[in-house]
This record gives structure tokens, sequence and C-alpha cells, in this order.
């Protein structure tokens, strides 16, 4: 534990620790572009030069274990001097693109000029090397060669993190780019976080290239509900737009790094989504207000359980949903409804693509959370039976797609109950066979917990309100309990939240204030 | 009593000749009989121009209506860097970007449209751009219409002056 100082601050840090990272503990930035907190060390941009006691030369922070006795400085004009330069030389080929480039906004180089450099170029314009812009190299990423600074993060993370490989630096001097091999695309499911990494404006996403400037986005801390695996990421909005998701640091589950697959995610929240609620009497959808959804809902449901029994109503729960509102939804069914016919599951359409790191088979968010909660596999396929023996007479589902099933297989299914209620964000074959819509909020449009697969509650919140005249899925049911005579009061997720603490073991002791940003296990063996 | 509020004494009943308004509307109408007169006999005073047959001249420095610059080729200069947009204090610009098939334009406005009803004139958009895309024209302002429609300028009027 070597006791250093740095800037007249003193402090102990770890054995093996660099000057870049014990600086950053205590809160000071040294500038970087090459140093990745997640990949080895590169040393070769330059820019986190410091000045050490008995040095005769700058060293690079980000390199640079800190020793006993060491006395350093990152704000002296030597530094700063040599800082600026460094940032010339990476400015003399850069095309300043800037108004055409999608990092503008956040890029590395905008930052730092605007702190250490403010030169002008020294450089003609007709002397700059150019070098081949937009490049599709596959995978979601666009390359423009000429942005690049060298800084190598791109070849390390595909060396590294994804073992695959596919870029490397070609040519040599003022030539000097990255590429990928000739006919050889980006070919893994990560290739997102390139864009991500990537300092500059080098490497950007194809997906949202062009569509907004950075500027106008605001961010929310949220959870990728594409996989079970509950990666931490934030969710970029506009209005109420969801832009795009990027990982968010949590050591724990994803370190900094999120899927392909899980970047996309954004466009279930935009696309084709349920915006009025709806009933269906005699076949045709009318448009109706929510008092009469979810008056006529509870009625259906209670004139169901009074000729029928308890037996004649099921609720098929999603693990798409939040923790609050899957013990919402167990408490309504066995409390209000007294049914015993509920289940969940985690099988959806599509190929359940999966691989030893951050993509797994299980592609909703909180099975997890829905099994630890009440709900069971093995229901849904009792539901199911039931629902085609024609036992069903009143059914609540959550979620926009059905298990597996087909559209045909849905509406076939479906049809067999007299009086179907659907909270859902998309439409399909399930909405379009409910008697009743009850659209619910995306999830960036309404806050809770998700129980990723290794029992890591983690919270995701609420970005902007419910677009449309969609609800809150804590609000549909609560409302649809209270008009059954329930009398409940909760306000907010967080209030459903302590009430499942207090009445779940395996949620016990826990809070908002306890899960913080990155989330909780839940007690083990339970 | 609220201040500046006055109470005026209304007569409690009218008279016959009174009720007839006769001699008010006379008094009305001498009024702008004489203002009539006046003005023929001093026409220079009148504040009221012959628009648009005559104009009033524009400071040299007015800058109104907005106009797109085209490249040699004829395709907008502009490149759709939001900058315009960003600088605007009355948020009446409108861009969605697209990619251009020319690799060395890279990125072109698909949409760009100002909303002239709330622009307020402050040419914080022509000192924003970068690639001197946007001006502002002087001598003329823009000119009215019948529609708040045809007030939105789409990017073909902006480009077609």
């Amino acid at each position: 534990m070597p006791n250093f100082t740095i800037n007249g601050i003193a402090a102990t840090v770890p054995d093996g620790t660099t000057i870049l990272s014990a600086a950053h503990t205590i809160g000071i930035e040294i500038p970087h572009y090459c140093y990745h907190p997640k990949l080895s060390i590169a040393g070769n941009c330059r820019m986190c030069l410091v000045e050490v006691e008995k040095f005769p030369k700058l060293q690079i922070a980000c390199n640079t274990v800190v020793t006993e006795g060491m006395v350093v400085r990152s704000d002296t004009e030597k530094v700063r001097k040599a800082v600026t330069g460094v940032l010339e030389l990476m400015l003399i080929h850069h095309p300043v693109d800037c108004p055409i480039c999608d990092q503008a906004g956040e890029c590395g180089l905008q930052n730092y000029y605007m702190k250490f450099g403010l030169h002008k170029s020294r450089y003609d314009l007709e002397d700059k090397v150019h070098k081949k812009k937009v490049q599709d190299i596959g995978g979601q990423i666009v390359l423009d060669a000429e942005r690049c600074i060298l800084c190598s993060r791109c070849v390390r993370f595909l060396q590294e993190i994804t073992k695959t490989g596919e870029m490397d630096f070609f040519q040599r001097a003022d030539h000097s780019e990255i590429s990928i091999f000739p006919g050889r695309k980006l070919d893994n499911d990560y290739t997102g976080n390139l864009a991500d990494i990537c300092p500059v404006g080098a490497l950007t996403s194809k997906d949202f290239r062009f569509k907004c400037r950075v500027w106008f986005l605001s961010g929310v801390e949220s959870i990728c509900p594409g996989c079970s695996n509950g990666c931490n990421i934030v969710a970029d909005f506009k209005g109420d737009i969801l832009y795009r998701l990027k990982p968010r640091r949590n050591d724990d589950v994803n370190q900094t790094w999120m899927c392909d697959l899980g970047r996309l995610e954004y466009r279930k929240a935009n696309e084709s989504r349920l915006l009025v609620p709806v009933l269906r009497e005699g076949g045709k959808p009318v448009a109706a207000s929510w008092d009469e959804v979810l008056m006529t809902s509870a009625m259906r449901f209670r004139e169901a359980a009074e000729k029928h029994g308890p037996g004649s109503v099921a609720v098929i729960a999603s693990p798409q949903s939040s923790n609050e509102e899957l013990f919402l939804a167990k408490k309504l069914a066995s409390e209000i409804l007294k049914t015993e016919t509920i289940g969940f599951t985690s099988r959806t359409p599509g190929d359940g693509l999966s691989d030893d790191f951050l993509i797994k088979a299980d592609k909703t968010p909180n099975s997890r959370g829905a099994q630890l909660l009440g709900f069971a596999e093995e229901g849904f396929g009792r539901a199911v039976k039931a629902i085609s023996d024609g036992k069903i007479r009143a059914l609540l589902i959550f979620g926009t797609a059905l298990s597996d099933l087909s559209d045909a297989e849905v509406e076939s299914l479906l049809s067999k109950v007299p009086f179907v209620a659907h909270v859902g964000t998309g439409d399909g074959a399930v909405s379009r066979a409910a008697h009743a819509v009850l659209p619910s909020a995306s999830f960036a449009e309404r806050g809770g917990t998700f129980t990723n697969f290794a029992g890591r509650v983690q919270r995701f919140r609420r970005g902007f309100a419910p677009r449309g005249k969609a609800r809150n899925d804590i609000e549909i049911i609560v409302g649809l309990a209270n008009r059954l005579g329930a009398g409940w009061k909760f306000d907010g997720e967080e209030s459903v939240f302590k009430a499942l603490s207090e009445a779940s073991a395996p949620f016990s002791g826990m809070s908002y204030e306890s899960l913080g940003s990155g989330g909780q296990a839940v007690a083990e063996g339970r | 009593m609220t201040i500046g509020v006055k109470k005026v004494a209304r007569p409690e009943k009218m008279s016959f000749g009174e009720s007839l308004y006769l001699l008010e509307i006379m008094k009305g109408l001498a009024v702008t009989m004489g203002h009539f007169l006046h003005n023929i006999a001093h026409n220079k005073d009148i504040p009221t121009i012959e628009y648009p047959e005559v104009r009033r001249t524009m400071p040299a420095r007015f800058r109104g209506c907005h106009r797109l610059m085209k490249r040699p080729d004829g395709s907008p200069r502009c490149v759709a860097c939001y900058m315009c947009a960003t600088a605007c204090p009355a948020k009446c610009i409108t861009i969605v970007a697209g990619e251009s098939p020319d690799p060395a334009v890279e990125k072109y406005p698909v949409r760009f449209d100002i909303d002239m009803l709330r622009c307020v004139f402050c040419g914080q958009c022509v000192e924003a751009c970068p690639c001197d895309a946007i001006r502002m024209d002087t001598g003329w302002h823009t000119p009215p219409e019948d529609t708040r429609e045809k007030l939105i300028y789409m990017i073909d009027k902006l480009l077609e002056k």
C-alpha cells in the first residue's frame, strides 16, 4: 500500500495501482484516449503524460505504477505544454468534419481541444493525408479511417474481449490506419461496443447514424430488457422517442459492454405500440376511456368468478414485467380473483441465441423474478390446457407476445375464452384477439426492478411519461383490483417494492436505497 | 373601489332627442370629415404608405427571409449538422438528416423546415452555420401569406431563391 502525492494531495492506494487510476479514485481526471479500464494498457496515445519527481522525462500515467513516496504533478506548465503538443499532433491529419460526424458532442478530440488545445492549425489543408471515409465494416459499425487517432482500443477489444481479432493497423507513419482484413467483415455479437469505446468519430454506430445529435438526448439509467442477463444500460431519449441504448458500467454484470441484440431493443419501445385503451365487444374494436375498460374488465372477471367459480379465471403473467408488477399481479390473482390458474412463460419467438459472455438464451429480463414471486413455468402449461379445454371464462394476459406461439395459434387459443383482457405495450396477435386492451408503458416509460438470471435485483428508471394514453402497469393492476373491491393504496413503484420486500422472503431487507445503481443479489438458497 | 376605475354618471332616463343619437352621430361624422379634409389639404403628413407601390427604405443591416445556399452542382450546401436548430432560440428549424449517395457529401438534409411564424429573425442560425449554408436576405421581409401552412418554408422553397 504505497503512499504518494498527486498535485499536493496525499493518498494511499493498493499495490500495483497506476497513476491514472489512482488519480481517478481521488477525483483528479488525467486526459487519455488509449487507456480503457477493461482493456489491456497500450500506452500509445501519450495524452496522460504527468510529471513525476526525480524522473527526467514526463511519464505516462496509465502505465506507471504508483510507488512509495512518489510525487506526481499533472497540473504544471510542462505537462500542459506536452499534452497540447500531443493533441496537436493527433489533429494534424484529422479532417475536422465535426458537422457531419455523429461523435460530435461526445468526442474526445472536441473535449480535449477545448481544454488543452484552442490552437490554430499549423498544417496546410492541402497537406492533410486523406483516408477512406464511410466504410461499412460489418456489424453495427461504420469506419471513417480519417478521423482515427490510432489509439488501438478497437483492436484490443476485438483481441481481448471478443477474441475474434477482425481489425488491425495497416500502412506506416502518416498513412497508418485501422481497418479490417480484406473481405473479412466484423463477425461477432458485440460490435456496437466499438462505437462506444472509440474516443473519436472513427467508429460510429450504423443504427444511430444521423438519427439525432447527441446533445439533444437525455439519458436515464436502465436495464436492458433484451435477455435475462440484465446488462446495465443508459437509455438515451429525446421527447418520447428512444434513440439508443448504451452500456453502463457494472463489474458484477456486464463490465462496460453490451451485445448488439440488446442495442436494438429500443425499437420495441418506439414501434407498433398500443396507445389507446380498446374494448372489443361483438368483434369490433372501439376506443374507450380507461375507466370504461377497467370497469368492464372488472365486471367480466367478477361475473366469471361468480357464475363459474374462481377456477374459470386465469392470469398469465409476463417476464417482461418488473418485480413490482409481478408482485401485484400475483396478489391480484391469489387475493382478489382467488384463482390457482396462474403462470408465466419465458419462451419467446426466435432462436434463443446465447453465448458464454453476456447473451442468455432466455430472452426475457425478469423470468427469475417471476419465479421468485410465485409464478411458475408449469403454470403456463396448465393455463393453456384449461383454456383449450374451454374451462376459462375470463383471462388476464400480460406481455405483448404469448410464448412462442404463432399468430394463428394465439388466435385459435384465445377464441376459446369469452373475455380476454390484455395488458401490453405492443400490438400483436394477443392484442388483436383481446376483448379489452389495456396499453401499458414501455421499459423507458416506467420504473421498477428486474431480477436477472443470477438473482441480481436491479433498478430501471423512468425516462419520460408513457406515450399516448398508455399507463404504468402498476396503475393498471391497482385500478383493476380496486374496481374488484381490493382497496389497495400504492403510490408508485417504490411503495410496491416496499410491500414486496416485506412479503417476499428472497427480497427481504431490500429497498431502492440499498439497490443503488448497481443492484443487489437476492438472498441465497431461496 | 379598485384603483384606476372611474364611475361614469349616466342619466337615469334619456330624453327623446338624446335617444335618437342624431346629434352624436353628426358630432362623430364631423371628426371624421375634419380628418378627411385635413388629409386632403396636407397629404404629405399621412403616416400610412401605399404598399406595395410605395415601400419604406429598409435599414442596410436588415436581415429577413432565409435562404439555403447551393453547391455548384445545385445540391444543398447544408450538411444537416443541426447547429442552426441548436442555436435557434425560437426552435423553429426542423431538420431530418439522411445519408447522401455521394460519399464526399456523406450527410445531407432530407427535410429542412423553417416555421417563419415562429422565427424571431435573430440571425443566430446564420451565425451558427459552419458551412455558410443558411443566409438571411437583406432588403425584403417575409412575404405575407393567407394560410399558416404556406409560412412553413420547406427545403425546396428555401433552396429555390
